[in-house]
């Protein structure tokens, strides 16, 4: 499977991600290299076969929740200390423009 | 104090003797480390403060008559993208290069609880992703045993501190390889326990259904030690399992006669190697300890590969898209509107291999391929799962290679991404099916570099693992 450099700018929007013309040449060659190996999964038969998202064991239905008690958060100040931008309790952002 | 020949008997015992105190011996860990440091940059940055606080809470214990935990005042060091409470956590990302997580993850918090002292973090690949070390933000690790050689990743760092001895166990991450590849190329143990073994909480998502936290040590004993004391249910994680932990360390006494081991035709055929020779003389060994080993078949194995490259990378895209520069330290300062921000962020502080997977994922999940891709995958890892279940219906343990190779040269592979994925082959399999695995060190190739064996077993049974591994152990001593 070839990806053209359209697909890789497409894709590199859906993924927010900004790349410069060089890697985007990079890029192209090497996941079209990639996607090549991955076509070999066309050859096994995988009808009738339940997808795997997680890893499962035997356990109770309600084994994985916990009782619905209010614990205390993480708290305000903790929450905005790593952020770039912190402004009267809030994550501030530059304006927001509809793409 | 001979730091590097430290095991967690050893420090026990001394501290009971009273022979040193926990604070000696954390100042001694910490100067020891520092000097070794420059050698093979294991370490990204030490945490003094908190390894001395740790250490004279040990002290007051064992002065107070109390028992001082299973682990008291063993020098430990962390993976980078293991999250520490006011001590820099950078997943070897120069977007969290400034990153101070507010809360601990349950691993480290049950582990310092249990006594361990935390020396610093270890270096490793961006979010990871790799499997030489070589995709840190900060520059590679060298392997302690080879300085022109990779220690292997992603957790390079935490098998290099082990193997240099600047930890007496170290915590890495595994999502397809990353603890039992290093431990192989370092010449240490590795441990990938069962999915769901140890909590999540704190390990920075890479690929949530494949992600594992598990101990790096210098001896079977300690590894299982380690893992005891930080595995079962944690209500922060939902995944993680509620089955009862065993005492594994105390159930290791070098009997494994008639157990079964099977070793899988499609793993040895090509591997003609110095490691093949090394594989199958340690299945020697096995027989003659009395085990009846027999060849199985895995017929699923060559569709890994593009498998967990897909499922791995699809999941990594997702979670990575919470770096965005909002919340996490680092913004880039070119950009009028929210999404110019959240793209130039993201371009300027990723490196090439996470943006090579996050490409990948989102292709595979996009519209027009999720099925084609995505869900194949899905359905391809359930019959790789189903072929382990099919095997532990025959033998009790199954015998593999770690890596096809040893450690290989700084800067061999990088400019090839296939190759390095293709050679993470007998580590993703048991890694897609969720079973327990580890590397234990099996020999030295002519060239004088390490080689590990792998062992893996059904789920949950840890205990026939380790004392598998524990019986070769004591035939090499």
């Amino acid at each position: 499977m070839k990806i053209t450099e359209t697909e890789v700018r497409y894709v590199a929007g859906l993924a927010n991600l900004e790349l410069s013309d060089a890697e985007v040449v990079k890029l192209q060659a090497d996941l079209s290299g990639i996607l090549e190996h991955m076509d070999k999964l066309k050859e096994i038969d995988t009808e009738g076969v339940e997808p795997m998202a997680q890893v499962l064991f035997d356990a109770g239905e309600t084994a994985t929740l916990r009782a619905d008690i209010v614990e205390p958060p993480l708290g305000n100040q903790p929450a905005l200390a790593n952020a770039p931008q912190p402004g009267a309790g809030y994550f501030k952002v530059p304006r927001v423009i509809e793409r | 104090m001979d730091i590097p020949s430290l095991t967690i008997d050893a420090v026990r015992e001394g501290l009971l003797a009273r022979r040193f105190s926990a604070a000696d011996l954390a100042a001694e860990a910490l100067r020891f480390a520092e000097a070794e440091n420059p050698r093979t940059a294991a370490y990204l940055h030490f945490s003094p403060e908190r390894a001395l606080a740790t250490a004279r809470r040990v002290d007051q214990r064992i002065a107070g008559g109390e028992e001082p935990g299973p682990l008291a005042g063993v020098p430990m060091a962390v993976k980078d993208v293991i999250v520490t409470q006011g001590v820099r956590t950078t997943c070897g990302s120069k977007l969290l290069a400034e990153y101070i997580p507010p809360y601990d993850a349950t691993a480290v918090e049950r582990l310092e609880e249990a006594g361990a002292v935390l020396i610093g973090k270890t270096n490793c690949d961006e979010f990871a992703m790799g499997s030489s070390n070589e995709n840190s933000a900060f520059g590679p690790v060298r392997n302690p045993l080879a300085p022109d050689r990779v220690p292997g990743g992603s957790s390079g760092g935490s098998a290099a501190a082990v193997a240099q001895g600047t930890a007496v166990f170290a915590l890495g991450s595994d999502t397809g390889g990353s603890i039992r590849q290093p431990a192989s190329f370092c010449g240490v143990v590795g441990v990938t326990p069962t999915y769901g073994r140890v909590s999540r909480y704190g390990l920075t998502a890479f690929a949530s259904s494949l992600d594992h936290i598990g101990p790096f040590a210098r001896s079977v004993k300690d590894a299982a030690t380690v893992l005891r004391v930080m595995a079962g249910r944690d209500l922060r994680d939902s995944t993680s399992a509620e089955a009862p932990v065993p005492d594994y360390s105390a159930l290791l006494d070098g009997k494994v006669k008639g157990l079964k081991l099977g070793l899988p035709r499609e793993y040895l055929k090509e591997l003609t190697s110095e490691t093949g020779a090394l594989i199958h003389a340690a299945v020697d060994v096995y027989r003659s300890l009395g085990c009846e080993v027999r060849e199985i078949s895995l017929p699923a194995t060559e569709y890994a590969i593009a498998c967990y490259y897909i499922i791995a990378t699809a999941e990594a895209s997702s979670n990575l898209a919470r770096y965005d520069g909002v919340r996490y330290t680092f913004r880039s300062k070119q950009g009028e509107t929210l999404s110019d921000m959240y793209r130039n962020t993201r371009g300027e502080g990723f490196g090439a291999e996470c943006k090579r997977r996050i490409m990948l994922g989102t292709y595979v999940l996009s519209a027009g391929y999720y099925d084609a891709y995505y869900l194949k995958a899905q359905k391809v890892r359930a019959l790789i799962a189903r072929d382990f279940a099919r095997a532990f219906q025959e033998v009790d343990a199954i015998v593999a290679p770690v890596s096809p190779f040893p450690a290989f040269r700084l800067g061999e592979k990088v400019d090839d991404p296939i190759a390095m994925y293709l050679s993470d082959i007998y580590t993703i399999t048991g890694s897609l099916a969720g079973i327990p695995c580890m590397s234990v060190p099996c020999g030295i190739t002519a060239g004088g570099l390490p080689v590990g064996m792998q062992l893996l077993t059904g789920h949950f049974a840890e205990t026939t693992m380790f004392r598998l591994a524990d019986a070769f152990e004591r035939t090499r001593i």
